[in-house]
């Protein structure tokens, strides 16, 4: 659906976004992630034809962006970050002006409005100024503004930032109802909005891509070990030091403290192999009493503090 | 291009939403109004011409707060951003407003067909004038326009937008009072720029294709600034 070539935009001597390659499938929810600063602002305005791209190409369904952008804006819903909308205008006659210049027919038009209120909770507010909203209602205006067309395509840039923790929920809501049928790209620094609605992430950090490919697998892949914790009791600390990093496979012993009489161990292992097995095996073969055993899955959080870690 | 309409319905619209559009309107027609009839009954001519003599220094000064707000407004927000992703192009977006700001400035001057009234009864006017007056007063406004439409597009500091655009309307308006000092062999070229002279010759009733073809390139050249400006922001 969307391809993205050596993507580049340079600010001054600062490359904002430094010559990135993705693709994006039709149908698939792709969540941008990275830290504040890390170009996914400018890389999602580039998507949408709003700045130009220093160097590189964005394709969308074959047609070259900087060509016919007219073309691409049409088949495309963008919400900015923070929707900024008309102040002094009612949120109805806001809708009504996106709807005619999206060339809904005149007929159409107020069956299309009253569709998106449903859709995006906006009844109770049509008729008040997009001023006077709070950030919640505001942000659903501009989710509404962007859908209006039935896009294929929608692009939105943190659409839940600023929200409380119920309008998140609703928001994610939506844009997983949308993301059945159409291509969505979100950009996030929450990582656990990723995990919630994306099918597939892209990490950047400095304008690069350190990551890219479904959750699970980026969970897997990067870094390397994993962790895994153990509790026992009726234990010599030494003894358990011994044995278990004489397990084979087993990479050290993270950390072994001694709480009342139980001892509670760390071990780092490679996230390649699993190695609960063995572990379990060598303790049976002692008069330990293990209380508690079970391997730390790695969080989305974990690879991302890895792979955007200054280096 | 569809969507230059319904751009100029939301930017017309919005004018009169918001206090400013009172507040301009009634300036001009307390300002022009206080010079005309302040000197009119001394004078006891029953004619619009020292109505149309002030209109350049006065536009001068009220069209830039009309137009100040178009594009500085939008980027101060943020919704230049919403308003370039919806199916737009520069073109649409600046006609649309710049058809809108014109379309302020006749609605501000139907209040003054008043005095067309007034000095109708009072005496045997002569029409040719004031017709020619409100076509080059249409054309004033609109070339001032297109000068505030750039300079709005420039800044998201409305105050900033309105100090530029009346600083380039003054001097074309003015800068003809000063040739003095140059050599009269390109005086009259260089006149020739100058806003009064062409405004004036159609307010006497002299409709001129030399001063119409002068304002519109003055539009032409306004809009085509405004877009250089939008076009170099990405």
């Amino acid at each position: 659906m969307i391809h993205v070539e050596n993507l580049t935009k340079n600010y001054g001597d600062i490359a904002a976004v430094d010559q990135i390659n993705f693709e994006i499938q039709k149908g698939e929810i792709l969540g941008l992630l990275g830290p504040n600063g890390a170009g996914k602002t400018t890389t999602l305005r580039m998507l949408t034809g709003f700045l130009r791209p220093s160097a590189g190409t964005i394709r969308v369904k074959e047609i070259d962006i900087d060509r016919h952008p007219i073309e691409i804006k049409k088949i495309m819903g963008y919400l900015p970050e923070s929707a900024p909308l008309y102040h002094d205008m009612l949120v109805f006659d806001y809708l009504n002006y996106v709807a005619d210049i999206r060339e809904i027919p005149p007929d159409r038009k107020r069956a299309r409005i009253r569709e998106l209120g449903d859709l995006c909770g906006l009844n109770p507010v049509m008729h008040m100024p997009i001023a006077e909203l709070s950030k919640g209602f505001k942000q659903r205006v501009g989710l509404a503004h962007a859908m209006m067309s039935d896009p294929e395509i929608l692009i939105l840039d943190e659409p839940t930032s600023g929200l409380d923790p119920n309008q998140i929920v609703e928001i994610r809501d939506i844009i997983k109802r949308i993301g059945k049928q159409k291509t969505v790209v979100l950009s996030t620094h929450i990582l656990s909005e990723a995990e919630a609605t994306c099918d597939r992430v892209v990490i950047i950090s400095h304008g690069k891509i350190v990551a890219d490919g479904d959750i699970d697998k980026l969970k897997q892949s990067a870094g390397g070990t994993s962790l895994i914790h153990l509790t026992l009791q009726r234990a010599d600390s030494d003894a358990v030091r011994q044995k278990l990093s004489a397990t084979a496979g087993v990479q050290g012993v993270v950390s072994l403290d001694d709480v009342d009489g139980q001892l509670r161990i760390t071990l780092s292992v490679p996230s390649t192999r699993d190695l609960r097995g063995e572990i379990y095996r060598t303790v049976k073969q002692t008069d330990w009493e293990l209380l508690e055993f079970y391997q730390e899955s790695r969080t989305l959080e974990t690879v991302f503090r890895e792979l955007t870690k200054e280096n | 291009m569809r969507a230059v309409v319904p751009i100029f319905r939301k930017e017309f619209g919005t004018y009169f939403v918001s206090p400013i559009a009172y507040i301009v309107i009634a300036i001009f027609l307390l300002v022009t109004g206080w010079f005309f009839f302040s000197t009119f009954f001394i004078l006891e001519q029953a004619s619009l011409r020292n109505f149309f003599s002030m209109l350049p220094i006065i536009m001068a000064f009220v069209v830039p707060a009309v137009t100040m707000r178009l594009f500085a407004e939008e980027l101060n927000v943020g919704s230049y951003e919403t308003l370039l992703t919806l199916p737009v192009s520069f073109n649409d977006v600046i006609l649309g407003k710049f058809a809108a700001a014109v379309a302020f400035i006749v609605a501000m001057l139907v209040p003054t067909l008043g005095y067309v009234v007034t000095v109708a009864v009072l005496g045997r006017l002569d029409w040719g004038p004031v017709i020619g007056g409100y076509l080059g007063a249409v054309l004033l406004g609109a070339a001032f326009s297109a000068i505030g439409l750039f300079a709005s597009s420039l800044t998201r500091n409305q105050i900033v937008a309105f100090i530029i655009g009346m600083t380039i309307c003054f001097a074309l308006t003015l800068f003809e009072r000063m040739l003095f000092f140059l050599p009269r062999a390109i005086l009259g070229a260089v006149a020739y720029l100058g806003v009064d002279q062409h405004f004036q010759n159609i307010s006497k009733g002299i409709v001129d294709t030399r001063d119409i073809i002068y304002f519109l390139s003055i539009c032409f050249i306004g809009l085509y600034a405004a877009h250089l400006a939008l076009e170099d922001k990405n």
